[in-house]
């Protein structure tokens, strides 16, 4: 099981399988050809890198994260136009009830994440974001599952 | 081991153990008035992490926790998330509210009045680091109520890691660790001013 880490993206080759653990307001992005079996997964943390000036790590943002995944995966043999996208995280951990946009950091990741792979093109086929808890996800080419695990809550495979 | 780090990295580790030690003094005070009993709290360690250590630290990224949160206000914005794990969070409050049995570390969620207690307790312990923050920087420095999450450690940190994501890639972190005849167990206070406040407080402290 390969594992990615916050602010970091892999891929990984049937029949091997990729996770991330912990996703509150981070989202972690699977993408994945199923013609040649390849699977990436990013975990990002901030919806936009031109809104920030610390961002050399590109994988951190919504918008590069995904370029470098997709560049990562296509470098390994996975086809562009192939590819197809399922999603989870972007959580609201702590019931705050002002609009702050610090504190709606998880909904600007997912509104983010949606509109990058909008605009390449990449569908989503499947999605379990928003909410207020945490999300550990894992990623199978061989079937294109992704199973999703919360606490006090049954394994969801989406 | 320092020789490593950066002069201005060393400078920030040197105040952040202040902060915790008079922090810890001002909490060792205010815990010990809620429960009318002596608990000390000290600081083994501060830090500078990044964010996939925070959660190493406290026993990996799937570890049950409880994280309170409070937003700063006033001189300062950001927020300040005080972290420990699910079976050490039971300990303190079962001591803390002094409900007469043995503090064993229980497992699972908190009822009503434990999550109240936690969020109490979570409230003395930042007031506690806030006010030394204070009165080392002259700053004015107030905080909201607390609000509770008990999550797997590393959605918990999401929240302030995204904060600190903006400024770069570390996080600072202050280990309190609560200790008395029956207890002994580590918490651990992250502050997360925005970069502003951040420059703000460096320059108050002569930094």
């Amino acid at each position: 099981m390969i594992k990615v880490g916050m602010a970091d993206l892999n891929i990984c080759h049937s029949p091997d399988a990729i996770t991330t653990l912990g996703l509150g307001s981070c989202v972690g992005i699977a993408l994945y050809d199923k013609t040649t079996q390849i699977a990436g997964l990013a975990h990002i943390m901030l919806p936009d890198s031109t809104k920030v000036r610390q961002n050399q790590n590109r994988a951190k943002f919504a918008d590069t994260g995904i370029d470098m995944l997709i560049q990562l995966l296509v470098k390994e043999g996975a086809r562009k136009q192939a590819l197809t996208a399922k999603i989870a995280g972007g959580a609201q951990m702590f019931a705050f009830s002002s609009n702050n946009d610090m504190l709606r950091v998880g909904q600007r990741n997912v509104e983010a994440v949606k509109a990058k792979l909008g605009s390449l093109g990449i569908r989503i086929l499947a999605e379990d974001t928003g909410l207020n808890f945490g999300r550990t996800v894992e990623f199978y080419p061989e079937t294109g599952d992704f199973v999703i695990k919360a606490v006090g809550k049954e394994v969801r495979t989406i | 081991m320092q020789e490593n780090k950066p002069d201005n990295e060393i400078l920030e580790l040197d105040v952040l153990t202040e902060i915790g030690n008079i922090g810890a003094g001002n909490a060792t005070t205010a815990l010990s008035q809620l429960i009318n009993a002596r608990i000390d709290m000290n600081v083994p360690n501060v830090a500078m992490l990044a964010f996939d250590e925070l959660a190493e630290i406290i026993g990996g990224a799937e570890t049950l926790v409880a994280g309170i949160l409070l937003s700063l206000e006033g001189d300062v914005d950001g927020m300040m998330l005080f972290v420990l794990e699910s079976a050490a969070a039971h300990m303190l409050v079962n001591q803390l509210m002094g409900c007469g049995q043995p503090p064993t570390p229980a497992v699972g969620g908190f009822n009503e009045i434990e999550e109240s207690a936690l969020k109490e307790i979570g409230n003395i312990i930042a007031g506690s680091y806030l006010s030394s923050i204070s009165s080392l920087t002259n700053m004015l420095i107030t905080s909201s109520v607390p609000y509770l999450a008990v999550d797997m450690a590393g959605a918990i940190l999401s929240v302030p890691a995204i904060e600190f994501g903006k400024m770069g890639d570390k996080a600072l972190l202050i280990e309190s660790r609560f200790k008395d005849m029956d207890i002994d167990i580590s918490g651990y206070f992250i502050l997360i001013p925005t970069i502003e406040s951040y420059k703000l407080m460096l320059n108050s402290l002569g930094m």
